[in-house]
């Protein structure tokens, strides 16, 4: 399904816009193409990242994308959403020697850009082996271990009960790093190697796990977090109290209709991790005049990403610290939130007072889907997440695979992607190893 | 490699505001500075002499008269490296395409706007009578002197004139016999690289009577393919040929065939050095290995007359710190410690030291030495900062031009406690084992 071409996101402009092909050359000319270098150790999808450059440099373009995509198929969004300050670029010998580091990121989109939009086919499936996987979840780790596991000669079947294909990619990226279509393109792309959906089909509700065990060799759990995790305050179901990742899914798909940044005065923004800073930032860039963060704790305690919090204060998001909010007031419509201050001990100090506001998004985190995975016997789940042998991302059932978000309980796309892939080479394994 | 240090002065006099004279004289010759525009598109015609020497040029070699010739398109080819257009360029361009009395005309009038500039014809023809004629209109200009063209390795040559003249040593100095009977102005013979010794060209213009030597012409070249039409490059409607390559990829080429004839004893001719000056630095090294004046096309091919700046004040900034009153001064001065390989002390030992506090870990060292070198780094661990392992270090210096960070990667002396020995002192002893280095 395509999205609505006048959805919100689209009046965001590209943070990074793409180099020129002169651009690229010359920073690919300064990569020191370093001995074992560290970006590559960066890298959760280990690219060979001094080669591809190099093929740039050496105007091999197609080689350079075939060199990340082989080793990341979703090498396309992670050029865009990877917090590369943290991984490749942020390991960059460079910064070292006091210098700026290479621009692994852009010059990643540089190679891939073209890939997707043209849609060059650079994969094919394997010799078919006759076994089928079931993926269940429509995101980056279900969509990397289905195109692997095609790769390998294996049928592989996503189910995805969500409206849009793609997951996060495509309904949770920050617009400004990556829009909804963009992300669909991608997953249109790597579907062409033959993965087959079926869209709309929800686990547990149009097909239990039994009977997905009875029709696949095996399957991979890919659903993800869950929900927005409420705070459970008074008037949290006021038109205007928000989870976070359902603004930002209206934001960036329209499939629920945006809040219109033109009525709203002041947004608080709950919570002090990256999706917080993601749902301040684009509200701030929408024209929301006064958007707030609202944290408990002190700023060097935030989970969120320096460089995100650097960005988010050049864009006018003012960060309010060691606050917390007690309810939420209005009439039908959020009009204020109520918030005591915290000290040092994080204990309530001083009277609670109202901050008028027009918006509030709670960005704690998001629920889990354990009701869902409790019907599948002897799956070990801790802490909300699936446990998995790191090795091969095989669950603790030995039908059942799993990786992304709903293992590591929430993490990056490229992180997701690395997990889908190695769960399809543990699938395999498996595989021959029971035909043989 | 130099570049401006510190130092303390060689001679004691003061380093900043002393006066340093770049004059030079060149086989008769004189020019405010040593900078001359070499014979090429730059000094094509009156407009273009005119502003380089208000840019500041010593010289100018117009660009070579003769019979008239018909150009190709296109004509020039280059090499990039890393980024950076023109590390090596190539050309399949002829002598002059202009009248010659247009270009004669425009001489005598540049030389009596500029009278302190060296203006040098360089000339091109086949036969006695025409050497005669030319060499005459030449000097009728008032022009400083001439340069006889048997340097070009392309077109011309297929018709017995430039390289074919350079390669035949015989030919070249009859006809070196000739100019030098005909002109009154002092002869400088240009010669081509495109040969096995660049001594036997040049013992054969010094026998003919040449006053100097210019070297070296372009090199012979094929500058790459082009990988769709597959015509050589520069393509002339899909087809090629070979051209002459210079730039600053042929420097150190040029610069071993200066030294060659700086060194030869019998050679006593002044040299004007030519290939791929970019810098004063490279300027420097020329002088330093013989050349009394150094000529420059190519750079300023790539950026145009005003690099003539960055060429006199790097050799006067270099003067003054090391307390040289004028280029005569320094001319050939490293040449005494150009040796045979023979006669190199082989008891001399360097070996590599990483400094840790400038390290950025890229490694680059370890693989140069591991897979290009003499295996002498290890990766010790837990940092990923190299060592060098001194007992095995060969001290080649591999390490250290691969290093990014300046300074990072020093050669320090050893002492080995032996006397100096070279290689020709043990066959003298008959101490000399079997094998070289190779």
């Amino acid at each position: 399904m395509p999205v609505p071409t006048d959805r919100a996101e689209t009046r965001f402009p590209d943070h990074r816009p793409p180099l020129t092909q002169a651009q690229a050359r010359a920073e690919a000319g300064r990569c020191l193409f370093c001995h074992d270098a560290p970006c590559v150790h960066a890298c959760p999808t280990a690219i060979d990242i001094p080669l591809f450059i190099k093929q740039i440099h050496d105007r091999n373009d197609l080689g350079a994308a075939r060199t990340i995509l082989e080793a990341n198929a979703f090498g396309y969004s992670c050029s865009r959403v990877c917090p590369v300050e943290v991984l490749c670029v942020g390991a960059c010998v460079y910064n070292a020697k006091g210098e700026p580091p290479i621009l692994i990121g852009r010059l990643q989109r540089f190679a891939t850009d073209p890939v997707i939009e043209k849609g060059v086919p650079i994969f094919e499936a394997g010799d078919p082996t006759g076994r089928v996987v079931a993926c269940v979840g429509g995101g980056p780790a279900s969509i990397a271990c289905a195109h692997e596991l095609i790769r390998l000669g294996h049928r592989a079947v996503i189910l995805e009960g969500r409206p849009y294909r793609g997951g996060l990619n495509t309904d949770g990226v920050a617009p400004y790093k990556m829009r909804a279509d963009a992300s669909l393109a991608e997953v249109e792309w790597l579907t062409a190697i033959g993965i087959e959906w079926r869209d709309g089909v929800v686990v547990g509700r149009d097909v239990t796990w039994e009977e997905l065990e009875t029709e696949f060799d095996a399957v991979f759990l890919g659903l993800g977090l869950g929900a927005d995790a409420p705070l459970g305050l008074p008037g949290e179901s006021l038109e205007g109290v928000w989870g976070a990742t359902r603004l930002i899914a209206a934001i960036k798909t329209g499939g629920e209709p945006a809040p219109d940044p033109d009525r709203i005065r002041t947004a608080v923004v709950i919570g002090g991790g990256n999706t917080a800073i993601d749902a301040a930032r684009e509200l701030a860039l929408l024209g929301v005049p006064d958007v707030r963060i609202v944290y408990r704790r002190d700023a060097d305690r935030m989970p969120a990403y320096r460089h995100e919090r650097e960005h988010a204060v050049q864009e006018g998001v003012r960060f309010e610290h060691r606050l917390q909010p007690l309810a939420f007031e209005g009439n039908g419509r959020l009009e204020a939130v109520r918030l005591t201050a915290l000290d040092e001990r994080l204990r309530p100090v001083g009277e609670p007072f109202r901050l008028p506001a027009d918006l509030a998004a709670l960005a704690v985190g998001q629920g889990r889907v354990e009701a869902l995975l409790a019907a599948i016997p002897g799956l070990e789940v801790r802490g909300g997440r699936v446990v998995v042998d790191p090795a091969n991302g095989r669950t603790s059932n030995p039908r059942y695979w799993s990786g992304g978000d709903l293992a590591n309980g929430g993490a990056e796309v490229v992180n997701a992607a690395a997990e889908g892939k190695k769960a399809a080479h543990g699938i395999d394994a498996w595989l021959r190893e029971s035909a043989a | 490699m130099t570049g401006l240090g510190n130092g303390l002065p060689r001679n004691g006099r003061p380093r900043t505001g002393a006066p340093v004279d770049l004059s030079v004289d060149c086989a008769g010759i004189r020019s405010p500075n040593p900078f001359w525009l070499a014979s090429g598109p730059p000094t094509n015609t009156a407009g273009q002499v005119h502003r380089a020497f208000e840019a500041g040029w010593g010289g100018a070699v117009w660009k070579t008269l003769g019979d008239p010739i018909t150009n190709t398109v296109s004509r020039y080819g280059g090499t990039a490296y890393q980024g950076r257009n023109v590390a090596g360029f190539n050309n399949i361009e002829l002598i002059t395409d202009r009248p010659l009395d247009v270009n004669l005309k425009e001489i005598a009038e540049v030389k009596r706007a500029w009278p302190d500039r060296a203006v040098v014809a360089s000339l091109m023809v086949e036969s006695r009578d025409e050497w005669r004629d030319i060499i005459r209109r030449s000097e009728d200009t008032g022009c400083d002197g001439l340069e006889l063209n048997f340097g070009c390795p392309h077109g011309m040559c297929e018709r017995g004139m430039g390289s074919a003249v350079g390669q035949e040593p015989k030919v070249l100095e009859e006809i070196a016999r000739w100019a030098a009977e005909f002109a009154t102005t002092p002869v400088i013979v240009k010669l081509t690289p495109n040969i096995t010794d660049i001594l036997y060209p040049a013992m054969a213009a010094q026998r003919g009577g040449a006053d100097a030597v210019s070297l070296v012409n372009t090199f012979k070249s094929v500058i790459g393919v082009d990988h769709d039409t597959l015509s050589p490059i520069p393509s002339v409607d899909g087809e090629g040929t070979s051209g002459g390559y210079c730039g600053p990829a042929v420097k150190p080429i040029a610069l071993h065939m200066v030294t060659r004839l700086g060194k030869a004893h019998e050679f006593e001719l002044p040299i004007s050095g030519i290939g791929g000056v970019q810098s004063w630095e490279d300027a420097l090294d020329f002088l330093l290995l013989g050349a009394t004046s150094v000529q420059v096309c190519t750079a300023v091919m790539h950026y145009g007359f005003r690099i003539v700046e960055d060429l006199v004040r790097g050799l006067e900034e270099w003067m003054r710190e090391k307390g040289y009153a004028g280029v005569h001064d320094f001319v050939g001065a490293a040449l005494p410690n150009y040796r045979e390989w023979g006669d190199l002390d082989l008891n001399y030992k360097i070996v590599a030291q990483i400094d840790p506090s400038t390290c950025i870990e890229c490694q680059l060292c370890y693989a140069a030495c591991e897979d290009g070198a003499h295996q002498c780094i290890e990766l010790p661990g837990p940092t990923r900062v190299p060592r060098v392992v001194e007992e095995r270090c060969v001290g080649c210096n591999l390490c250290q031009l691969v290093c990014p960070v300046e300074g990072c990667i020093t050669m320090v002396e050893i002492d080995t406690g032996l006397p100096r020995e070279s290689w020709n002192d043990r066959v003298l002893k008959g101490t000399a084992g079997a094998g070289s280095m190779h």
